[in-house]
């Protein structure tokens, strides 16, 4: 119980996945919830890469995170960007109301 | 090894909990504060297993830039923020169903004895090297080898910002602006010029 493994990460890892998963499909009106809900995603891949790359002893996976967190934000600005173009016109938030394209 | 599974626990439990709040919480400026708490947590546990640049790199890049632009979106957006908490706990039936079947798969896939870290040791082709710190050792891998993954990470954080900028940017009537393009390209045909008249005399134009 008290000598922590690398199931332990991998653990705290999938509880945060999941969390980020719910957390998408709790908050139908909310865009900004899920924005931040892919960032836990991405945070628990984070830790999934950092644990792997501690305990196998490689440093390949602490470089593979610096990119994920490069690419992560990327993703919140272009996201937030989108969101807020998306308030301007709409003056809503909802995710439901982004049906624009649907024919 | 006692303090450091001591450690662990409290991070990875205020992790877990805040997560829990940053989904659920009615406000959406706490539940950008909470996700500020989780990933400050979660740099604490990247600390504990000895990446310590990426943890210094989480706190800067995501508390310092990403949290806040955020918290910026939240406040700016004019919005009833009670209406949009409607539906919660109507998708929460198939939401959990979805969660538990989704940890169940993972919490298996950890539990198999495939997974031992002995395995993963043998494909290892950076070692990890004791004598330096943990900066020196990926500045010596991520400039060399993985250089033309550093230089294309540089190239999407360019086109992020291009792409953010062109995204939010817009015209607006009726604000006095100046123009550059329009001051350079004046030519004298269409400006005044100022002479003396003479009285009774008139000007020829």
């Amino acid at each position: 119980m008290f000598n922590v493994s690398l199931e332990h990460f991998l653990f705290l890892g999938a509880i945060l996945f999941t969390i980020g998963i719910l957390g998408i499909f709790l908050n139908k009106k909310n865009v900004i919830i899920v924005l931040m809900s892919i960032e836990l995603i991405l945070l628990s891949v984070n830790i999934n890469f950092i644990a792997f790359s501690s305990f196998s002893g490689d440093l390949s996976g602490q470089i593979f995170a610096m990119l994920t967190l490069t690419v992560a934000a990327a993703e919140a600005a272009i996201g937030l960007a989108i969101l807020v173009v998306f308030f301007r016109n709409l003056a809503s938030i909802s995710v439901e109301k982004i049906s624009n394209l649907k024919g | 090894m006692f303090l450091y599974s001591i450690s662990f626990y409290l991070f990875s439990s205020i992790a877990v909990l805040s997560a829990l709040m940053v989904i659920s919480a009615k406000n959406p400026v706490h539940s950008v504060l909470f996700l500020i708490l989780c990933f400050v947590t979660s740099s604490g546990l990247f600390v504990l297993l000895g990446a310590e640049f990426l943890a210094m790199i989480l706190v800067v890049v995501y508390v310092g830039a990403v949290a806040v632009l955020f918290l910026f979106v939240v406040m700016m957006l004019d919005i009833n923020f009670v209406k949009l908490r409607e539906g919660f706990l109507q998708y929460l039936p198939f939401g959990a169903l979805l969660g538990i079947v989704l940890f169940t798969e993972l919490g298996i896939l950890f539990l198999t004895d495939k997974l031992s870290v002995m395995s993963l040791i043998e494909f290892s082709t950076y070692p990890i090297f004791s004598e330096t710190e943990n900066t020196k050792d990926l500045g010596s891998v991520l400039y060399t080898d993985y250089f033309y993954l550093f230089q294309l990470s540089g190239l999407i954080l360019l086109v992020a910002m291009i792409g953010s900028i062109v995204l939010t940017l817009r015209e607006r009537s009726g604000v006095k602006k100046q123009k550059i393009s329009e001051q350079i390209s004046v030519s004298n045909l269409n400006s005044i010029e100022k002479k003396k008249v003479k009285l009774g005399e008139g000007i020829n134009v």
